[in-house]
């Protein structure tokens, strides 16, 4: 993007972006380390999705088609794993970088230096990741929660993937620690914790996620790896471990872990539809509270991930009735977010087709959500296509395409020029028809028992599975339109001016597009 | 929300105070996690939640005593409860094992035998060491082991085949609801976790 070589031209400021590599090697400057992290991110998720056609391809028939059960497994693993850790939770991080000092009036994130490592740690995590799949063994294949023991059985891959594992989540703190102080200390004059842009507020809640749960899990990956090499047995049941621990404290992570990669979502779905109603949003303290209340939740529902681990009915009824209490805050949004729609004069450019369908599709899996959290249901249905229908509609139709709605909704900020508009929601459409090809049926299959993780399928499957690998190749190719129209906006297209989205009215928009190199050097007053 | 640019400078809070709260936050949850292993162990002591039986989920806390087993007091002969038997052999360890009594329907109270085959298939002699767990765990507390081959470690010469006896009571204080009870075995070498399946015995 050439952002900043437009303002050294002009040397309206002291000083402008080196040129060259060293620009982004060095770089402390907030919009440079967001571009670095959406770039990542998207390459990351191309990455883990051109395993998930491969997963498809195998998944076509019934019957060993391409691939060993074996090498299958490393396929679902490291397709989870890093669409986790390198494609969702970055971009997110980009997201943040970008928008944050521009939404809040600061000039720059808090500590500029810190920033860079944050971003320059995730290639040296992702090659460590991607490198597995090229060491003897093979890479990670027992499911991207890593379980032990099998976990314990792996080759050095495993040893690979930990260390990488830990080199994000540092990362991540970092991240956070950054976020935090931002928005805490440098807001402009005049903009009190209340007047925030709900942006800014569900980043500052996740941000405090991250640096709560983030060390929890870097103690389970450093008990796995002490058990696999110091003679720990943390783990190990022969020596007086507990292999269903690691399930706790794995799941005392992972459940934040989720709602880390879902509220930033809600903040940018926040943000969308009210510009496009061109109305406020509805209920803003409401969502405020909302959004707290799901990260406090967070942290008591763990073990429905558990439910079958033969854990006592009491802890049962409790994981089950605090799960089902996550529903009342989440339905507080999905609420606010229609109410917001009401009566308003919307129009529906790329990013506002993305943030409907984020409501409406989320909902679904918030519902299959609800479903899981039955005890007797999901004692059926945990281990089936059911659960990965279920966490794809919250993940891909709730934080990728709330994404996908985001990076249309601040490209003309971050470029200055307008996307092509027609291609954009030709793009929302394949998406949006692809992914309910693909993973709607996944329910039938769960529902008809079909568990996940496995290569080969009974017969009765076949159908369902076809259909969704259909729906699954298209929207992978889908995708590739995305990386066009991106691209296509950052080498040109039409002026976007200062504030394209005439409903839009956060600080942001009170630049010019795109920003100034330094921008806010002087805070606004807020009023 | 309206902006204009004024010239005063935004209030200088301290960056410097804030990183070292959130540091503090950062190394507390980073204890927390490690914490969780002996609050684990410390909750399901009490509660017997993960499934480990009487020889081990009693030890007493805190160098206590384990609790003298009472003798059942009685037969209840109003219920049945049905035990499942399962075994497995973990990896490394070239055995094979199979429960010979695969189910049993007994009253809770009354005094049962089950046994379990165990072969070597390598040519080589191997100790063994079976340790136990029970599903649900509440029962844990619930299923007495009067003698059991999982007290000490099991030798094995090559191609050998022995028949391994357990000796138990389901106490009739066990809950209602719980109808099934399923013990499972895990074989472990003992070259594998030599020190440990030594502390194991000595429980
Ligand atoms: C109303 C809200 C939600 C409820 C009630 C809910 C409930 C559940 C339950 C009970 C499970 C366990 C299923 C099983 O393994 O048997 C589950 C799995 C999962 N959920 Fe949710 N969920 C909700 C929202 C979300 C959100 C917002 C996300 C992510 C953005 C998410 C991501 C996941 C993932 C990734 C898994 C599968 C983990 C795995 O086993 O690999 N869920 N959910
Ligand atoms: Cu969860």
């Amino acid at each position: 993007m050439n952002t900043a070589t437009d303002v050294a031209d002009h040397h309206e400021h002291e000083h402008g972006a080196p040129s060259g590599i060293m620009r982004w090697l060095t770089s402390t400057n907030h919009k440079d380390i967001g571009t670095l992290y959406l770039w990542f991110s998207l390459f990351m998720f191309f990455f883990a999705g051109a395993l998930a056609m491969l997963i498809r391809a195998e998944l076509f028939q019934p019957g060993l088609q391409l691939f060993q059960p074996g090498v299958f497994n490393q396929l679902t693993t490291m397709h989870g794993l890093i669409m986790i850790f390198g494609a969702i939770m970055p971009s997110l991080v980009g997201f943040a970088n970008w928008q944050i000092p521009l939404m809040i009036g600061a000039s720059d994130m808090a500590f500029p230096r810190l920033n860079n490592w944050s971003f320059w740690l995730l290639p040296a995590a992702g090659v460590l990741l991607i490198a597995t799949f090229f060491v003897p063994g093979g890479a990670l294949a027992g499911g991207w929660t890593m379980y032990p023991p099998l976990f314990m059985q792996g080759g050095i891959a495993y040893d690979m993937s930990i260390l990488a594992v830990h080199i994000l989540g540092i990362s991540s703190i970092m991240g956070a620690i950054n976020i935090i102080t931002t928005i805490l200390n440098m807001r402009a004059p005049g903009m009190t914790m209340m007047k925030m842009p709900l942006f800014v507020w569900t980043w500052l809640i996740t941000a405090f996620l991250l640096v709560a749960v983030m060390p929890v899990l870097a103690c389970a990956i450093t008990m796995l790896l002490t058990d696999r090499n110091f003679g720990t047995h943390f783990f190990d049941a022969a020596a007086g471990g507990d292999a269903v621990m690691f399930q706790h404290i794995f799941w005392f992570f992972g459940h934040p872990e989720v709602y880390i990669m879902i509220l930033p979502a809600f903040g940018i779905v926040s943000t969308i539809i009210p510009a496009f109603a061109r109305k406020p949003l509805f209920g803003y303290v409401s969502m405020v509270y909302a959004v707290a209340s799901i990260a406090f939740l967070s942290f008591i529902v763990w073990a429905h991930h558990m439910f079958t681990t033969g854990m006592p009915v009491g802890g049962q009824l409790f994981f089950m009735y605090t799960t089902m209490l996550i529903a009342i805050p989440t339905g507080v949004k999905v609420f606010n977010w229609v109410a917001t729609l009401w009566r308003g004069s919307i129009t529906f450019e790329t990013p506002m087709l993305f943030a409907i369908a984020f409501v409406f599709l989320f909902a679904i899996g918030g519902f299959s959500g609800m479903v899981l959290a039955l005890v007797p249901v999901d004692i059926q249905l945990q281990d089936t296509y059911y659960v990965v229908a279920h966490f794809h509609y919250v993940l891909f139709s709730g934080s990728a395409m709330a994404i996908m709605g985001g990076v249309y909704y601040w490209l003309p900020k971050w470029t200055g020029h307008m996307y092509d508009e027609r291609l954009g929601k030709v793009h929302f459409w394949l998406t949006a028809v692809a992914f309910n090809i693909t993973f709607f049926p996944m329910h039938f299959l769960g529902l008809a028992g079909m568990p996940r993780r496995i290569p080969d399928y009974a017969l009765q499957f076949a159908e369902f599975n076809m259909i969704s690998s259909l729906g699954g190749f298209l929207l992978g190719a889908s995708q590739l339109l995305f990386l066009y129209i991106v691209i296509k906006c950052a080498r040109g297209g039409l002026p976007a001016g200062n504030r394209p989205w005439d409903g839009a009215d956060t600080l942001e928009w009170t630049q010019t597009s795109p920003p100034p190199y330094h921008s806010f050097v002087t805070p606004p007053l807020v009023k | 929300m309206t902006a204009a640019s004024v010239d005063n400078p935004a209030p200088v809070r301290s960056h410097r105070r804030l990183l070292v709260k959130l540091l503090a936050v950062i190394a507390l949850s980073f204890a927390f996690g490690f914490a969780l292993v002996p609050l684990y162990d410390a909750l399901c002591l009490v509660t017997g939640l993960n499934g480990k039986t009487v020889g081990v989920a009693a030890i007493g806390v805190g160098g206590l005593s384990k609790p003298v087993a009472a003798p059942p007091s009685r037969i209840d002969r109003s219920r049945i409860v049905s035990v499942e038997f399962t075994g497995t052999v973990m990896p490394g360890l070239p055995w094979d094992m199979k429960p010979l009594t695969s189910r049993l329907d007994l009253h809770p109270g009354e005094l049962h035998q089950a046994m379990f085959r165990v072969s070597n298939r390598s040519d080589q002699t191997i100790v063994g060491q079976a340790i136990p767990s029970v599903t649900p765990g509440l029962a844990a507390q619930h299923f007495e082991k009067l003698d059991c081959f999982c007290f000490a470690q099991q030798t094995l010469a090559p191609g050998e085949t022995k028949d391994l006896p357990l000796t138990f009571i389901v106490k009739p204080e066990i809950d209602e609801d719980i109808r099934t009870i399923t013990l499972a075995y895990a074989f472990f070498n003992t070259v594998d976790a030599k020190s440990t399946a030594k502390k194991l015995v000595t429980r």
